[in-house]
């Protein structure tokens, strides 16, 4: 496949997970990627890509529960567990992150 | 424009390694890669046929495959070319067919079963399909044609997207158009061009329009309604010479009058693609002469669509075309080696906006007892006739009122019983037998003809899942051919999941994530006093999960609910009413200052420029609500450009009170009767920014000349004299255009604020999520709307005011609000921070 499968994932710091209000989502630049991190009202952490695979709509701006992320623009919805859009565009890429010593870590 | 439609990015055609000896599979090649063609392919493929076939399809078109009916919808400009493409050419690439697409095939070779192609290359096969379609038939003038044989510059057939693009092209910088040819296709030419601005003549030689389809006095009817768009007709009259030397200057009439016109659209007809048959030495007559298997004089070469002529018929539509692609697919394949195909009874519709005609079968009796009605009403533009041969319906003509074409077109397909009443054919006397239409269509009487999709399949469709109108369009197809059908796949869709929805009780939800309806929902949340979105997730909803899709609605119904007491939570809140703007393609955002009643000043437009101009704003533009929107702000820009704009939010981007629209009324108009200007900026000043299930657009008019277009608006005033306001209703003119109801005239400016109050608040309360005012007033009624707020019968009306007071009480400028101090931490901060916004340069 593609050569981003073959490289090894780089773990990237983006500072304090307050800085994304519960249920909120913010977009930040990790390793010369951007990513859109969420933080869910039940306190989990998701990160996906940042720019909708639809039209390119800001994933960061969209509303989310534990199961879904909608886009802004079009209300595409994707769901957390795989990437995949139940509305049927082609799926979000998701990356792995988890907090560390109250910071948001991203692996991309 | 030269641009492939359906094409790859990086080039036209997928290369595939040919000739691969291992490939044991034989050689379908199909020349033409037009509507029959690909679908052929489509069927065989469908058919399992991409095992027994190696395909290839030349085709002398660059494009993929379009959809050439919808070439009069894209020269409109009513449809993209991108939506008309059927098979792209990944869309080739990825079923395995091999796509030769700009290649012309020029001869056959029946005996080495082989096709030459115009770039010289050979290609063997073992079934061969013609699919070649028709030309557009240009008849003899002098003039028409340049010395190399060229058409004159400005002279156009009406057949392919390349012809399309060119005359849209063509529109621009044309004033005057002759269409030639009076049928389908140069009527809806013709209303396509002067839709674009261009003065339009049609020049029809036959006496009347639409002479295949219509009687003489049918046709007298068309040209009426024709002409009262606008465009002049010209019957019963040849062109004979084309004007111009470089170009088209205008056209030469057989009695000698002359018509100046800088574009021609000749739509005279078609004629088959035979030449490659006739020099491959295949029988041809009219067309390639095929029997009940569509095949040619020789065993190995088929003919398809338009090209082909069987039983002494050349049908010039598509659905022939299909069920030909249909019965091929059959027979190659072998899934039906005795398939036969008997010719098909063709039904026609006129796309053009303003005009509708639909026609079936035959328009005049043909035998001493062939029954005949006619309903003709000439000054409403309405002819309508049936022809009956013993019992069954051969024949309708719908001119002005196309209501009955799906039943009739039902009728006349499947032949069932016509009612003994013959005129219960042509109109529906009053015995609420309309809805019984659908329900009584057998399952497999076809809906969408271009599709060939049947009741049956939509209701299939149904039951197997899809629960919208779309979604069934999408999984059958039906309506995706002309989208003539589509009102009656949506009925047919919707009585069909009447049963389900009866059951589903999550229709009735406010939200979809907590199961009770508005009345139920508000009285639980008032009881358990649940001030936030999380609190009524956490005690309404199904195991207290919360529900991305049901936050805005809810976050609405709390504001409206607790005023100054709710509890905001960002998350609960669409990106426009957390950033209090409207977001855009792009990713910016679009920021309208408040303007009430759309009274500017001088100042107020000067600050405006200066934040243009300062944040180098893509877009300022006047909006069709009166007011002013600077288009293309980057959301970190957001709280700045508010602060040096020092003006309220104008909430363009809520579902909430957006504007009162006002003309120039009794200060300075000459026919005004009140003062339209200051009432609006009152109705503005008081109910500015309070949320709502959906947008409220309202207007003031100082009299019934409407100029502020207050019939239409979800509160609508008008000034009618002697110090009396009438208040309209439930009117709008967006997706839905509704003529608002009279709901009282009053006779202060004080009454109307405190009617439109009531009623604001009456349908804050009762109206479901996203439904507008033109739905809530006719689903609740404008009687019982006038018994609750006119006459308190529910002894409400107290109430009413006072939760609206508690409303207009809670308003603060959002701008001022969080343009200080974000709400959430990075409030305003980008959320692609790796795309340099805006996407669009200044203009
Ligand atoms: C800016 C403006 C067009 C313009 O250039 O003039 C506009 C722009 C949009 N309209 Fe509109 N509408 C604008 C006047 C209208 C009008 C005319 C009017 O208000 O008198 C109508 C018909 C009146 C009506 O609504 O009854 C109108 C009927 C709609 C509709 C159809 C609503 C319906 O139920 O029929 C939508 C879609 C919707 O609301 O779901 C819509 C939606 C939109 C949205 C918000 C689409 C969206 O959700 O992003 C557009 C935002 C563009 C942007 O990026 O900012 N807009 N829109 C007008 C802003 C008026 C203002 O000052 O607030
Ligand atoms: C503007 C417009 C509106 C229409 N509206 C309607 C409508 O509302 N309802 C309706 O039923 N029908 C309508 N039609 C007619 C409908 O489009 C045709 O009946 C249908 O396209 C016929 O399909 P076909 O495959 O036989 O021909 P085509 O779609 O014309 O396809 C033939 C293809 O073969 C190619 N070709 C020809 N010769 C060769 C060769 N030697 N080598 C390689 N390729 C070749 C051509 O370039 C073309 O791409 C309309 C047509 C037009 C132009
Ligand atoms: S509605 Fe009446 S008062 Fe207003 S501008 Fe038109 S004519 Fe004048
Ligand atoms: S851009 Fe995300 S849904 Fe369209």
């Amino acid at each position: 496949m593609s050569l981003t499968d073959l490289r090894t994932t780089t773990e990237h710091a983006l500072g304090p997970v307050e800085q994304i209000p519960p249920g909120e989502g913010r977009a930040f630049v990790a390793g010369g990627v951007q990513v859109a991190v969420f933080r869910l009202r039940d306190g989990s952490l998701h990160a996906t890509q940042a720019a909708c695979p639809h039209a390119g709509g800001p994933l960061a701006d969209g509303q989310t529960d534990v199961d879904v992320l909608l886009c802004p623009l079009h209300l595409y919805a994707y769901r957390w567990s795989d990437g995949a859009s139940t509305s049927g565009a082609a799926p979000i890429r998701l990356y792995p992150v988890h907090e560390s010593d109250g910071e948001v870590v991203v692996e991309v | 424009m030269t641009a492939v439609l359906g094409g790859r990015p990086a080039g036209s055609t997928a290369l595939h390694l040919d000739d691969d000896d291992l490939d044991q599979r034989s050689r379908l090649v199909v020349v033409g890669n037009g509507m029959a063609g690909a679908r052929l392919v489509e069927e065989v493929l469908e058919r399992g046929g991409g095992e027994q076939f190696r395909i290839t399809v030349l085709g002398d078109e660059p494009h993929g495959n379009y959809n050439r009916i919808m070439l009069s919808p894209v020269l409109a400009g009513e449809s993209h070319e991108d939506d008309i493409v059927l098979n792209s050419h990944d869309w080739y690439a990825d079923n395995g067919v091999q796509l030769r697409a700009g290649v012309r095939a020029t001869r056959i070779d029946t005996a080495a079963k082989q096709v030459h192609a115009d770039d010289g290359s050979v290609v063997p096969y073992d079934h061969l399909v013609l699919a070649t379609g028709s030309y557009s038939f240009i008849p003899p003038m002098t003039g028409v044609r340049t010395d190399d044989g060229e058409l004159l510059p400005g002279v156009y057939g009406f057949r392919t997207i390349d012809e399309t693009r060119a005359m849209l092209e063509a529109t621009g910088r044309c004033r005057r158009a002759v269409v030639m040819g009076g049928g389908l296709l140069g009527l809806e030419a013709a209303r396509a061009l002067q839709g674009h601005g261009l003065q339009v003549d049609l020049v029809h030689a036959m006496p009347h329009l639409m002479n295949m389809q219509l009687d003489a006095e049918a046709g007298a009817i068309l040209k009426r309604s024709v002409e009262s768009l606008g465009i002049t007709v010209h019957c019963d009259v040849l062109a004979t010479e084309v004007l111009g030397t470089g170009h088209v200057e205008g056209v030469v009439l057989k009695d000698g009058r002359r018509l100046d016109a800088d574009l021609l659209v000749v739509a005279a007809g078609v004629r088959p693609n035979s030449d490659v048959a006739v020099l491959s030495g295949l029988e041809v007559e009219r067309g390639i002469v095929v029997d009940d298997q569509l095949r040619t004089d020789d065993p190995d070469v088929y003919a398809i669509g338009e090209c082909a002529q069987h039983r002494g018929s050349v049908y010039g539509l598509v659905a022939p075309a299909w069920e030909h692609a249909k019965v091929l697919a059959d027979v190659l394949t072998g899934t039906d080696p005795d398939a036969e195909y008997h010719g098909s009874r063709t039904a026609t519709k006129l796309k053009v906006a303003g005009v509708d005609v639909a026609t079936m079968g035959v328009n005049t009796p043909e035998r001493d007892d062939d029954e005949f009605l006619v309903i003709s009403e000439p000054k409403r533009g309405v002819h309508l006739s049936v022809v009956i041969r013993d019992d069954v319906l051969i024949g309708a003509t719908l001119l002005g009122d196309t209501r009955k074409v799906a039943y009739l077109t039902q009728a006349f397909d499947r032949g069932t019983p016509l009612p003994e009443e013959r005129i219960r054919l042509l109109v529906d006397l009053s015995d609420g037998a309309e809805e019984v239409g659908v329900a009584e269509m057998p399952a497999d009487s076809q809906v969408c003809n271009c599709n060939g999709v049947s009741k049956g399949d939509i209701c299939g469709a149904v039951a197997g899942g899809c629960g919208s109108v779309g979604a069934v369009m999408d999984a059958t197809r039906a309506g995706k051919g002309c989208g003539s059908c589509k009102s009656l796949v949506k009925q047919i869709v919707e009585w069909a999941a009447d049963g389900d929805l009866a059951e589903d009780p999550a229709a009735s939800y406010y939200v979809p994530g907590i199961p009770m309806a508005k009345p139920e929902l508000m009285a639980a949340i008032r009881e358990q006093d649940l001030r936030s979105v999380s609190a009524v997730f956490a005690a309404l909803a199904p195991s207290g999960k919360e529900d991305a899709k049901s936050k805005m609605g809810l976050t609405s119904l709390l504001k409206m609910l607790w005023g100054v007491d709710f509890v905001p939570e960002k998350d609960g809140e669409f990106i426009n009413d957390r950033v209090h703007a409207n977001i855009q393609r792009d990713g910016t955002f679009s920021v309208v200052p408040q303007m009430k009643g759309g009274v500017t000043t001088p100042a107020q437009l000067r600050r405006i420029a200066e934040v243009a101009e300062k944040y180098e704003v893509p877009m300022v533009k006047v909006t069709g609500g009166q007011r002013i929107d600077l288009l293309g702000v980057r959301k970190e820009d957001l709280p700045a450009v508010w602060d040096d704009l020092g003006m309220p939010s104008g909430y363009a981007y809520g579902k909430s009170f957006r504007t009162v629209k006002t003309c120039v009324g009794s200060d300075f108009c000459r026919f005004g009767l009140g003062d339209s200007t200051q009432l609006g900026i009152d109705l503005e000043t008081r109910f500015q920014g309070i949320e709502s299930p959906a947008k409220m657009k309202l207007a003031v008019v100082g009299c019934p000349r409407n100029c502020a277009e207050a019939y239409v608006k979800d509160v609508g005033v008008v000034a009618v004299g002697n110090g009396k306001w009438e208040v309209h209703v439930g009117g709008a003119a967006g997706a839905t255009v509704r003529k608002g109801d009279l709901l009282a005239t009053v006779g202060s400016p004080q009454e109307v604020l405190r009617l439109t109050g009531r009623f604001l608040q009456y349908y804050r309360e009762n109206a479901n999520w996203l439904e507008r005012s033109y739905d809530f007033v006719p689903r609740i009624g404008l009687e019982r709307i006038r018994a609750v707020l006119l006459e308190d019968s529910e002894g409400i009306v107290a109430e009413l005011d006072a939760a609206l007071q508690r409303s207009v009480d809670a308003y603060t400028d959002p701008w001022g609000q969080d343009g200080k101090e974000p709400a959430t931490p990075g409030q305003f901060r980008t959320s692609l921070p790796l795309i340099d916004l805006p996407k669009v340069p200044a203009r």
